[in-house]
């Protein structure tokens, strides 16, 4: 008869109504910025710099090698490598010093978070962060993150990203075990980039 | 204090003001006395209305409406109205500046002249007219034209299809609103709200048996009121004038700031206005629903009424997707039509046959059957199925 789908459509809509003040499941919208939902481990916004022991500047693994520079699609990352050399404070590279970057710079609004920069480094010195929260309001300065904005330690990379994290220390062991049995064997430095295949 | 004079108030507080100011001004402060609270109620009332109604369409999509300012988001409306008040009142360059200008001012100024005839409560009405109905319609007519104002005004393709199908919809509803509400002066014998509303005082043990709404022809005439009534306020189902996924805004594409909020509150305050003629016309206007209620006061009882209606409107509103131009057409001319005239006759036969049940079912009998062979009539043998989807299944 005329009428009964519009009367089964209300009594629907009501007991959306009545039900959204009775059962929390109905309400299925998280309150943002009070409640968040828990991020998947392998989300990823952008890239940060990973550095060992606690000084920033002196554990950064970066030997700007500018692969990633060179490799990232819209060219958001811009690099100046160092004159001098700075001791391998972070234990990786075999005791030796290590270029490093005078300027690390990656801009936030050209990235576009495809992480071909973390598959590019041999040093598995950049990774992905999950931190989505990026606005400013100082639209050049505040866009553009320094070095100094961009480093993080390892345990934050291992506290975002477990699983990653211990593939990568992994692969650092074994790389450091393969550098240390070299010498020992041929008595002469190993190159730099031995076992530089850093899968993931 | 009795009930009594709990329920004459605001008229006593009124008759001393009057009687204490100067006799030279007496009637203009009468005036002034009389407009005034309806120019401050009635903009609360859509204020409040605006947010509870966001809240409870949000519940009805299993949302929270709007919660963030003050006290569970109740202030919502004061962080609009500083927002259009704030914002640029652009006029396009060509506009007719006069017309765009005066189409907002003369909608929301309408709808309060419909304010006049309406009793908020025991003597409680701005002009107790003998027509009260016939300004009332009159005065919902202007309203057609402040619309058309706008959407011609603002030399705009989208205002001026808003407001074309506002006219053609506005003038097609016109018809059933004021052929039902022909039913209930029939049986009141009188155009004025106040005789209407005394018409149907008195209660029958407990109930409000003279209430119209709990006769047939009364209870038919109601729903066909209320469904003329939710197109003629351009309320979903029937907002195509201000159909935002295919023109916009419909009208008031063109207005900006502060106008654009006048148009809200006009079309709230037009909402409100034909609600409150609803309570008037069918509800018992401020009469209390059952005999022992009767100690709350009766203006609390027009507008727990009113209130009741525009949740009714809500309700309709998060229930219903908006209808097709032709279904809008279809619906008002082939079947609202032959259904308030039906409604007419029955009132005819009620006025003339004796009380008692039999009365009930002859009135009754016309109307159901209408009802029932139009709805077969107008589906056309079709039959509505579960449609099913060769891809997206």
């Amino acid at each position: 008869m005329l009428g009964i789908g519009i009367m089964k459509g209300l009594v629907e809509t009501a007991r959306n109504f009545f039900g959204s003040y009775t059962s929390k499941q109905r309400l299925t919208t998280v309150q943002f910025p009070d409640e968040r939902l828990l991020q998947p481990e392998a989300t990823r916004v952008f890239p940060f710099l990973v550095y060992d022991t606690d000084d920033w500047e002196k554990g950064l693994r970066c030997v700007a090698c500018k692969i990633c520079e060179v490799e990232c699609p819209p060219r958001c990352i811009s690099i100046t490598k160092s004159a001098d050399k700075k001791p391998d404070y972070s234990g990786i590279y075999s005791g030796k010093p290590q270029f490093y970057p005078e300027k690390f710079d990656i801009d936030v609004s050209v990235c576009m978070s495809c992480q071909i920069c973390v598959e590019v480094c041999p040093f598995e010195a950049i990774k992905m962060d999950n931190a989505f929260e990026l606005s400013t309001d100082d639209r050049f300065g505040g866009l553009l993150w320094q070095k100094e904005r961009l480093a993080k330690p390892n345990s934050y990379y291992q506290a975002i990203h477990p699983t990653d994290a211990a593939e990568s220390d992994a692969a650092l062991a074994e790389k450091k075990a393969k550098a240390e049995a070299k010498p020992a064997a041929a008595a002469k430095p190993a190159p730099e980039k031995a076992g530089a295949a850093t899968e993931r | 204090m009795t009930t009594q004079a709990v329920d004459q108030i605001f008229v006593t507080i009124k008759h001393w003001l009057v009687f204490h100011s100067p006799g030279v001004i007496q009637p203009a402060v009468s005036l002034l006395l009389s407009v005034l609270p309806l120019l401050i109620i009635f903009p609360s009332l859509f204020a409040v209305t605006t947010v509870l109604e966001r809240k409870g369409l949000g519940r009805m999509q299993n949302r929270y409406g709007p919660n963030r300012v003050g006290p569970y988001g109740f202030l919502q409306p004061l962080a609009d109205g500083i927002k259009a008040l704030i914002k640029e009142d652009i006029v396009p360059i060509g506009a007719d500046k006069l017309v765009h200008f005066l189409a907002p001012l003369l909608l929301v100024m309408t709808a309060f002249l419909e304010y006049a005839v309406i009793p908020v409560g025991r003597n409680m009405v701005v002009a107790d007219m003998d027509s009260a109905l016939v300004f009332f319609f009159a005065a919902g007519a202007a309203m057609e034209v402040s619309i058309f104002m706008a959407g011609w005004g603002s030399r705009n393709k989208y205002s001026l299809l808003g407001a074309m199908r506002a006219v053609a919809q506005m003038i097609s509803y016109e018809a059933p609103l004021i052929l039902s509400s022909i039913a209930v002066v029939m049986i009141a014998g009188s155009l004025s709200t106040t005789t209407i509303v005394e018409r149907q005082s008195g209660f029958w043990g407990v109930w409000p048996y003279h209430w119209y709404v709990f006769t047939p022809w009364g209870m038919a005439g109601f729903i066909l009121f209320m469904i003329a009534a939710t197109a003629e306020s351009n309320r979903s189902p029937f907002d195509l004038p201000e159909a935002e996924s295919e023109i916009i805004a419909g009208y008031f594409t063109e207005y900006s700031g502060f106008k654009f909020a006048l148009f809200f509150l006009g079309e709230y305050l037009g909402m409100f206005a034909i609600s409150g003629l609803a309570v008037t016309l069918f509800l018992g206007g401020w009469a209390a629903p059952l005999s022992f209620l009767t100690f709350i006061p009766s203006w609390i009882w027009f507008f727990a009424k009113l209130m009741a209606l525009i949740a009714g409107f809500i309700w309709i509103r998060g229930t219903l997707p908006r209808l097709r131009m032709d279904q809008l057409m279809n619906f008002a001319w082939k079947f609202m039509l032959p259904m308030t005239l039906v409604v007419i006759f029955s009132a005819g036969i009620w006025r003339f046959m004796p009380s008692g049940v039999v009365r009930w079912v002859v009135c009754a009998i016309p109307i159901v059957l209408l009802y029932v062979l139009l709805g077969r009539a107008l589906m056309g043998g079709r039959k509505l199925e579960k449609r099913t989807y060769r891809f997206a299944e």
